[in-house]
C-alpha cells in the first residue's frame, strides 16, 4: 500500500439466516471482492441496534453496511422492517451529525445471493474510497481518543483536508 | 496504536487462538503462522496466552491440540479462525466441551469463506484475518457460560407432499413404529410418478412399482392421510410444532364410502382432467383421479358440478348405495402436534408454451413431455397408443427436442436431469409401438447413473437418430418438397456444421422441471428459505442435503432440485433417517440464545411488547414489567435492540459482545500495520 491510497474500513452487519450466507456462498463460489470489509454476524438484522453502526464509524470504520434477507423472507418473519425502519433512522441521524448519510448502506442478499454480496460489497467499497475518510474521532487523522470526546469539527472536515491513513 | 492503552480493565481470561490452514484453502491467501505469531503477541495484553496454527484443526489431532490447551494452559477462553461457524462451530464446540471449558466460551471467526476465498491480495487478506481474529478475541472475553434449553421431541411426524419422495419418507418412518400425518393437496397421493408409463432404464411400469407402496401408506396403522388438504398455518419450533391443516370438503362422507365408483359412472358432467391426464382426457365433475387412487374415496369438484350451478341433478346422491354424498359438507381444519416436519412438495412442469417457436398449443402435433407419458401409459386417455392429435394417427417419424426451459439463459439455467434419460425412453417406446423413425434433438447428452449410459447405447443401437444441436424452430410453414402437412424442425447440426430442416409428423418437447409456483410461499409458511429460482435450500449442499437451516424441517425429491426417482426415494429415506435419529433422542439442545428482561431496568413502556412476530413478550399489569417466554422466544434480538433502557438482555449477542467484537475488528487498518515480510 503507498501512502497516496485510501484504502476505506468497512464493517458489515450480517443476518445469521441469508446475508451472513450468501457472504459464505460468494466464499465457496470463490467469487472475488476488495479485503476492505469485516464482517460481523448478527441473529437478524433486527438485532441491530443503531449504537453498534455509530460505534464501529466512531472507531475508525469509514462505512458501514448493513445486510439481511429480503423483506417478506426474514427467518423472523418481519424483523427486517424494524432493520430497514433503523436503517433510515440511522441516516438521518448522521446527516444531523454531518455526517455523509451514504456511509451507511443497506443490503438486502439471500442465502442464495452470494453473487449479489460480491457485487453489492465491491460497489459499496468503492463508494465510500470516493467519499474519503471518515476519521471520526480521530484527531488530525491520528488514532481514536474515545475518552476524550469525538470533536464535531474532525467530523465536518471536507475530504480535501484530510490526512491519509498513515502507512 | 493507542486503542488498548490500559484504559481498558485488565483483562483476566486466559484466551486460546487457533488458526487453520484449512490445507493450502486458508494458507494459500493467508500468512496463517504470521497471524497465529501476531496474535500472541500483539494480542497478549487481551488474554491470549497461546497462539498457534495447524494444518487442518478441525482434524482430531487439531481438536487434540485445542484440548490439550485448555487443561494444560487453563484456558477460559477459545478463538478458532478457520472456516464458517456453520460448517464447524459445533466441532470445535464440542471439543472445548470434552476437555471441561463451556462450549459457549468457544468463539469461531471465519477466514476462509469470507477472506481468504474471496481475496488474492495475500498480505490485505492476511491483515484482514488478524482483524477477525482480533474480533473474535475481544467477543470472547465477554462470552458467559451457557446452557443449552432442552426440548422435548413429538414423536409425530408431518411429511406434506405424497409423491414418491414422501410416500418413502413416511413409510420408513411408519414402519419404524412412530406416528406420521400426510398432507396432500390432491385428491390422491401419487404425485407426478402415478402419471407416468414406464420408468428409465429399466422400463418397469411406474404404476406396478408405485401403487404398492400407495397401498402401505393408505393402510398403515401409523400412518394418518389427509388427502384433499392443505397446511395453513405452522407454529413453534423443533420438538413441538403446532400445525394447522384445511381439510377441503370433498362432499363424500368417507366413513360410508366403498370407493365403488358408482357416482363417477353416473355423472352426467365431463370436465377436461388437466391435472392427471395433462389435458389430454376427461375425468367427471365427482372423481377419483386415477383408478388405483388412494385413497380410494371420489372428490367433488364445485366448480363443475351441474348441482353447484343449477341446483339440481344430484344423480351421484341417488345412485350412490350407501348414501355417502354430502353436498353440504364443509371444509374441516384441524390442528396436529408434531416434533418434525418432511417437506416433500414436489416440483411444476415447465410451461411449454414460453418457447413460442416451438410452437406448443398453436401447432397441434406438437406435446409436452407429460403428455407423452400419458399417451404412452396403457391406462391413458389413447390405451398406450401413440397417435397424432387426431386421435388416429399413427405418426411415421417423430422429433424429441431436449432441455426445453431447461439450460437456457431465457428460462431456467439448470439441467433438470431427467429430461435426456426421459427422452431416450420416448424414442425407444415410439420406435417400439410405431416403428416410426425418431430423431433426438440434444445439446449435451448427460447419462451419469447406474445403467443409464448402457440404456442411451442400447437406444443408439435400435437406430433412434441423434441431432446435435439446439432446435431453432418449430414450423409448419412447408418450403421444400416433402414438408407439405408436417411439422418441420428447424436445427443447426453442430457435429455435420450445417443447417437442417427435418421434417416430423410429430414432435415431443422434453420440458424441464421447474420449483412449485407456491414454493416461495411454502418456505416462508414453514420458515426456510428458497434459492432465487425457488428450490428449497438445504442446510449444506453436500454434507446436508436433506437438512434445512430450520432445525426439524427436513426436505426430500424434486422441492430441493430436479431428480429422478431413485434419487427422490433416497432422499425421502435420508430425510427419514434423520426424523428418526431425532425421535430416537426423545429430547434435543437449543442454542441458549433468547432475551431476558431485566426487571429493574424495565420502565415498562411496552415498546418491545408489539415487535415480537413470536409473541413471545407480555406485560405484567401487577408489576409494569415485560417478560420474555424462553419458550417462544426464537433469538433474533430485536426487542435488545429496540428496548430504549436497555433492560433487554440478549444472550449470546449481547451488546458488549458485539461492540467490542467491532472494536477489536478496527484494531488493524489496511496499509496501516504492514505485515513484516
Amino acid at each position: 500500500m503507498t501512502t497516496d491510497t485510501f484504502e476505506p474500513t468497512i464493517i458489515g452487519f450480517t443476518c445469521n439466516w441469508c446475508s451472513y450466507r450468501a457472504a459464505d456462498l460468494a466464499g465457496t463460489a470463490r467469487l472475488k471482492y476488495p479485503p476492505n470489509i469485516r464482517l460481523i454476524r448478527l441473529m437478524c438484522s433486527g438485532r441491530l441496534d443503531p449504537t453498534f453502526v455509530f460505534k464501529a464509524l466512531s472507531s475508525g470504520a469509514d462505512g458501514v453496511m448493513i445486510t439481511g434477507c429480503h423483506p417478506g423472507e426474514c427467518h423472523y418473519l418481519e424483523q427486517n422492517y424494524k432493520a430497514l425502519r433503523r436503517f433510515h433512522l440511522i441516516r438521518r441521524t448522521l446527516k444531523g451529525f454531518g455526517v455523509e448519510p451514504e456511509r451507511v448502506k443497506l443490503v438486502w442478499a439471500s442465502a442464495a445471493e452470494g453473487a449479489k454480496f460480491a457485487s453489492e460489497t465491491a460497489s459499496f467499497i468503492e463508494e465510500i474510497r470516493s467519499l474519503g475518510p471518515l476519521n471520526w474521532g480521530k484527531s488530525g487523522g491520528g488514532r481514536p481518543t474515545t475518552e476524550d470526546g469525538d470533536s464535531p469539527s474532525s467530523v465536518l472536515r471536507p475530504q480535501s483536508e484530510t490526512e491519509e491513513v498513515p502507512a | 496504536m493507542t486503542k488498548h492503552n490500559g484504559s481498558k480493565p485488565e483483562v483476566q481470561e486466559r484466551i486460546g487462538v487457533y488458526v487453520c490452514h484449512c490445507g493450502t484453502n486458508i494458507a494459500g491467501t493467508v500468512d496463517v503462522a504470521q497471524v497465529a505469531q501476531w496474535a500472541a503477541s500483539r494480542l497478549k495484553e487481551r488474554g491470549v496466552v497461546i497462539a498457534r496454527d495447524y494444518k487442518f484443526m478441525c482434524s482430531s489431532l487439531g481438536q487434540e491440540l485445542i484440548e490439550k490447551d485448555i487443561k494444560e494452559q487453563k484456558l477460559t477462553r477459545v478463538v478458532v479462525a478457520a472456516c464458517s461457524p456453520h460448517l464447524h462451530e459445533r466441532t470445535f464446540r464440542t471439543a472445548c466441551a470434552r476437555a471441561g471449558l463451556n462450549p459457549f466460551l468457544c468463539e469461531m471467526v471465519s477466514i476462509r469463506e469470507q477472506v481468504s476465498w474471496v481475496h488474492t491480495n495475500k498480505e490485505a487478506a492476511t491483515i484482514k484475518a488478524q482483524a477477525a481474529v482480533s474480533g473474535g478475541v475481544e467477543r470472547v472475553i465477554h462470552h458467559e457460560p451457557l446452557e443449552p434449553m432442552t426440548v422435548p421431541i413429538n414423536p409425530a411426524t408431518l411429511v406434506v407432499g405424497g409423491g414418491i419422495a414422501g410416500i418413502q419418507a413416511a413409510l420408513e418412518i411408519a414402519d419404524a413404529g412412530y406416528h406420521v400425518y400426510m398432507v396432500e393437496r390432491e385428491p390422491s397421493i401419487g404425485g407426478h410418478m402415478a402419471q407416468f408409463d414406464k420408468t428409465f432404464p429399466t422400463l418397469d411400469c411406474a404404476a406396478c412399482i408405485l401403487t404398492p407402496k400407495m397401498v402401505d401408506v393408505g393402510g398403515h396403522p401409523n400412518v394418518t392421510l389427509l388427502t384433499w388438504s392443505e397446511v395453513e398455518k405452522v407454529e413453534g419450533y423443533v420438538g413441538s410444532f403446532n400445525v394447522t391443516i384445511r381439510n377441503k370438503a370433498r362432499h363424500v362422507k368417507t366413513d360410508l364410502c366403498t370407493g365403488c365408483g358408482i357416482c363417477q359412472e353416473k355423472c352426467p358432467k365431463k370436465v377436461v382432467d388437466e391435472v392427471y391426464e395433462a389435458g389430454l382426457g376427461y375425468r367427471k365433475a365427482i372423481y377419483t383421479p386415477f383408478p388405483q387412487a388412494v385413497p380410494k374415496f371420489p372428490v367433488m369438484d364445485v366448480d363443475n358440478c351441474i348441482y353447484f350451478e343449477k341446483g339440481t341433478c344430484k344423480a351421484c346422491e341417488k345412485f350412490c348405495p350407501t348414501n355417502a354424498i354430502d353436498f353440504t359438507q364443509q371444509d374441516e381444519v384441524i390442528n396436529i402436534e408434531v416434533g418434525n416436519i418432511i417437506l416433500a412438495t414436489g416440483y411444476d412442469i415447465f410451461d411449454a408454451r414460453r418457447v413460442s417457436h416451438y410452437g406448443y398449443g398453436r401447432l397441434a402435433n406438437v406435446f409436452t413431455s407429460l403428455e407423452m407419458e400419458r399417451l404412452t401409459n396403457a391406462a391413458g386417455p389413447t390405451n398406450g397408443q401413440i397417435v397424432l392429435r387426431d386421435g388416429k394417427t399413427t405418426p411415421k417419424a417423430v422429433g424429441i427436442i431436449h432441455c426445453v426451459g431447461s439450460r437456457d439463459r431465457n428460462f431456467n439455467n439448470h439441467c433438470s436431469v431427467i429430461c435426456c434419460m426421459q427422452s431416450l425412453k420416448f424414442a425407444h417406446m415410439v420406435h417400439e409401438r410405431t416403428g416410426a423413425i425418431v430423431y433426438n434433438f440434444y445439446i449435451d447428452m448427460r447419462t451419469p447413473f447406474k445403467d443409464y449410459d448402457e440404456f442411451y447405447q442400447r437406444v443408439l443401437e435400435e437406430g433412434t437418430l441423434f441431432v446435435r444441436g439446439k432446435v431453432a424452430e418449430v414450423t409448419d410453414a412447408a418450403r421444400l418438397p416433402g414438408e407439405e402437412g408436417k411439422l418441420i424442425v428447424q436445427v443447426e447440426d453442430t457435429l455435420a456444421g450445417k443447417q437442417r430442416r427435418i421434417p416430423v409428423d410429430m414432435v415431443i418437447l422434453s420440458v424441464g422441471l421447474e420449483p412449485r409456483k407456491d414454493s416461495s410461499e411454502t418456505a416462508k409458511l414453514f420458515g426456510i428459505s428458497c434459492s432465487a429460482n425457488g428450490w428449497f435450500i438445504e442446510k449444506h449442499p453436500k454434507l446436508d442435503p436433506v437438512a434445512t437451516m430450520t432445525e426439524g424441517i427436513y426436505i426430500a425429491g424434486c422441492a430441493q432440485g430436479p431428480k429422478d426417482i431413485p434419487a427422490s426415494v433416497s432422499q425421502g429415506a435420508a430425510a427419514a433417517a434423520r426424523v428418526l435419529g431425532k425421535i430416537q433422542q426423545k429430547e434435543m439442545a437449543l442454542e441458549p440464545i433468547r432475551a431476558s428482561v431485566i426487571e429493574e431496568k424495565c420502565s415498562g413502556c411496552r415498546i418491545c411488547n408489539d415487535l415480537c412476530p413470536f409473541n413471545a413478550i407480555s406485560f405484567h399489569e401487577d408489576t409494569m414489567v415485560s417478560e420474555v417466554n424462553a419458550a417462544l422466544c426464537q433469538g433474533c434480538g430485536t426487542c435488545v435492540a429496540a428496548c430504549p433502557a436497555g433492560a433487554i438482555y440478549g444472550t449470546g449477542f449481547n451488546n458488549e459482545q458485539v461492540l467490542a467484537q467491532i472494536e477489536g475488528l478496527l484494531l488493524l487498518n489496511i496499509g496501516e500495520e504492514a505485515v513484516p515480510a
